[in-house]
């Protein structure tokens, strides 16, 4: 029946000839064709450019002057002094140090308790809604909300932490005032509002992982932790290396909660003695408190420059991984 | 044994939708939209808050910080009543250490700018010699009486070429604010006037009436909150500050400084400080379970030790003329130019830094008036404040404001204190740093901040 709906050629005779494409069609349509992807893309990176790389493009031509953030029209060229000063400034360092210890104090125990918890909701509890949504409320909660609760927790004369210590018989700390317990402190809060969302980042890689290579290693005698180390962990290993890059961003731009947590008098300089100082706040030091918007946009550069470091040491490791793995 | 949970299924792989070939119109209608995106995200953020102006009816900003009173004592509310076209929001920052930074990115940017702008005593030289231009010159404007203001308090808004950017409003004379109970219980006198004598004079006196309190101490009292409070009230009560006078930052080299710094470090070593930062939360807590017996004293910190102590503590306090009259903190009150609104903002800065509303702001919260026929008027001389009982807070105050020596506040006055107090002095109560170490270590910093 549908054989009969299409009317049939006679063979021999030849088609009529298509009507000839209108050139201007024609080009019309292969214009769209290759030039239509770019614009979907386009709106993407029309805002990327005007809001991501004018303004680190515009950053980097800052930091080669000096810049007074109150006469800011006002720019003098500096060269790379402000480069070479910051190599000269025993703050930078410090805040280097700092960025680097309080990142190492939050990420690891951070990454590694999102893994356990992760490891935990796989399993079929009760409640397992209730626990993967209660994981993400502390990422919910703003920084400002939490940094200011936790400011009072650690409390020097009446905070929950030093009562909670009294009560074990165990002294009293003065948490903002010391050097490494303010970076815990700081650390804590950092932990506290990204282990749920990495957590859920694990529990999402863990539930792609195949059913039958756990039965298999079941079959040869593992254990859950076992499993765990040898299934568990190495095929999710890509999501732990993106967390490990994305949480290393994250801690060398660490920013609000420090601030936060020395308050309105020593904020901005990390502590009385500049001990929990990281490199954001060096720059905001520097950049709104001296008004040296050129240092402090060197500065960000300086930050920049780590980062990518790291990125390639990152890549690096991956690529001798593979090569030996794979080799 | 149970295995880790759900796995749902393998890696499927959709399979990728074929592509038809959209109309041209399609793909003129994404370029249209594109240009929509890009718009839309260039045009955020340069709205602000100001209704469009119509005639009738216009919004003006107050951008402050910490508690200026109007609000409080209904001055806002009686404007609005008495200028019905006139909607007054008072944008508030708890810290000036965080309000300031702000006001300065939002005039380097020209946008997010209150129509008037409060400025503390601390910057106000800074944001005459660098910023004036950006500034309606208020000296000029309708209502306002220059010759009224405390000559020295309008002579630090005002530019060498005479323009007046700052309207003053409150000063701070200092006292010391004490613990008649704590003092009793450390067998030191109580009334007002023994009290002032065992420090007249002399700050060097101060430390040691407080060694006397903490041999004799309540068990976990100080006698004093901060080094860095102490600091600060023997800097305020000299006439030459960090600047030598004529414009050039020469903090090393002040003998006013100098002693203070001794006097404020020999305080921690003596251990009469409780080693608390000012203006912070445990500082606030501190005032509730009385930590320490004294606090230097500007008048506006009246407000600041009445709320925080809290009603069990009504009636413990009283006010001692300081060692040496001195004065700590103030505000001026400016309109930038950046403002939609600079007639009725400057209309609205003269009336509220004119002596009645002066006067009223301080019987409501204690921000004792900058201009003198306010400070002469009987409801400011008269004036008791409720949570320090028969304190004769505006006969103290007033007097003290009469006593003031001019000085010379300088550019980078702020960030030299606030690196002294906050950094140097606090480094030492709570890491026992070394004293000439941690001023090396200040001197270094300022040097390096203070430099292009």
């Amino acid at each position: 029946m549908l054989d009969e709906a299409v009317p049939a050629t006679p063979l021999g005779r030849p088609r009529p000839a298509p009507p000839p494409p209108r050139p201007w069609r024609a080009r019309l349509y292969r214009w769209d064709l290759k030039a239509s992807p770019y614009l979907y893309v386009a709106p993407f990176f029309l805002c990327f450019l005007a809001f991501g790389l004018f303004p680190l493009l515009y950053t980097g031509w800052v930091s080669l002057h000096s810049v007074d953030l109150q006469t800011s029209d006002q720019m003098q060229w500096r060269g790379f002094d402000n480069y070479t000063r910051l190599l000269h400034d025993d703050l930078f360092w410090n805040a280097l140090r700092n960025t680097v210890t309080v990142g190492l104090l939050s990420t690891v125990p951070q990454l590694l308790m999102a893994l356990g918890l992760a490891h935990l909701l796989n399993y079929r509890l009760r409640g397992r809604g209730f626990f993967r949504i209660a994981m993400l409320a502390p990422y919910a909660t703003s920084i400002a909300a939490a940094t200011l609760v936790f400011t009072l927790l650690f409390g020097r004369d009446y905070g929950m932490v030093n009562w909670l210590l009294g009560n074990l018989g165990l002294g009293h700390v003065d948490w903002e005032g010391g050097t490494w317990t303010s970076q815990i402190a700081v650390s804590t809060i950092v932990t506290w509002r990204w282990t749920g969302y990495n957590a859920l980042i694990y529990l999402a890689a863990m539930q792609a992982v195949p059913h039958d290579l756990y039965e298999a290693a079941a079959l040869d005698g593992a254990n859950r932790w076992q499993q765990f180390r040898h299934v568990t962990v190495p095929t999710i290993r890509p999501t732990i290396l993106f967390t490990v890059v994305v949480s290393g961003i994250g801690a060398t731009q660490l920013f609000g909660e420090p601030l936060l947590f020395g308050g309105g008098a020593t904020g901005h300089s990390g502590g009385s003695a500049h001990q929990y100082q990281t490199l954001g706040l060096y720059l905001y030091d520097q950049g709104w408190y001296a008004f040296h918007l050129g240092r402090a946009a060197a500065v960000a550069w300086a930050m920049l420059l780590i980062l990518l470091a790291i990125g390639a040491l990152n890549l690096a490791l991956v690529r001798i991984r593979r090569s030996r793995n794979g080799g | 044994m149970r295995n880790p949970g759900t796995t749902h299924g393998g890696r499927a792989t959709a399979p990728l939708p074929v592509r038809k070939v959209p109309k041209p119109l399609l793909s003129a209608a994404t370029a249209a939209l594109g240009a929509l995106l890009v718009a839309g995200c260039s045009s955020a953020g340069s709205g602000s808050g100001g209704a469009a102006a119509s005639d009738s009816k216009i919004t003006l900003t107050v951008g402050d910080y910490g508690t200026f009173g109007y609000k409080q004592a209904g001055l806002f509310d009686a404007y609005m009543r008495e200028h019905p076209g006139i909607t007054i929001v008072e944008h508030t920052v708890e810290q000036e250490t965080d309000y300031y930074p702000a006001l300065q990115t939002h005039l380097a940017s020209g946008s997010g700018l209150d129509d008037i702008q409060a400025v503390e005593v601390g910057r106000i030289a800074q944001v005459v010699k660098k910023q004036a231009n950006k500034f309606v010159d208020l000296g000029k404007a309708d209502g306002v009486d220059k010759g009224a203001f405390l000559p020295w308090k309008s002579q630090q808004a005002s530019t060498t070429d005479g323009r007046t950017i700052g309207l003053g409003t409150d000063i701070g004379p200092m006292a010391i604010c004490y613990r008649k109970d704590l003092f009793q219980q450390a067998g030191l006198p109580t009334d007002r006037e023994e009290v002032a004598k065992l420090w007249q004079g002399d700050w060097a006196k101060f430390v040691e009436t407080g060694k006397q309190y903490q041999a004799k101490a309540p068990a976990g009292t100080f006698f004093t909150d901060s080094a860095g409070g102490l600091f600060n009230a023997v800097v305020s009560s000299s006439t030459t500050q960090y600047d030598n006078g004529s414009g050039q930052l020469d903090y090393k080299n002040s003998p006013s400084v100098k002693n203070a710094w001794n006097l404020a470090t020999g305080a921690v070593q003596a251990g009469i400080s409780a080693g608390l930062k000012q203006f912070d939360t445990p500082w606030y807590q501190a005032f509730a379970n009385s930590k320490f017996a004294t606090v230097a004293c500007p008048s506006w910190m009246t407000a600041i030790v009445a709320d925080k102590s809290g009603s069990a503590n009504k009636g413990k306090w009283d006010i001692a003329t300081a060692p040496a009259a001195g004065n700590w903190g103030g505000s001026f009150l400016t309109v930038p130019k950046a403002g939609k609104h600079q007639k009725e903002a400057e209309a609205l800065a003269a009336w509220l830094t004119a002596p009645a509303q002066q006067a009223k702001v301080f019987t409501t919260v204690g921000n004792l008036p900058s201009n003198t026929q306010a400070l002469g008027r009987p409801e400011v001389q008269n004036a008791h404040l409720d949570f320090f009982g028969d304190t004769p807070t505006g006969r103290i105050y007033a007097a003290t404001a009469q006593s003031i020596q001019p000085t010379v506040i300088g550019e980078w006055d702020g960030l030299v204190k606030d690196t002294l107090t906050n950094g140097a002095l606090l480094s030492i109560e709570q890491h026992q740093s070394d004293p000439a170490k941690a001023w090396g270590n200040a001197v270094k910093e300022i040097d390096d901040k203070v430099s292009d």
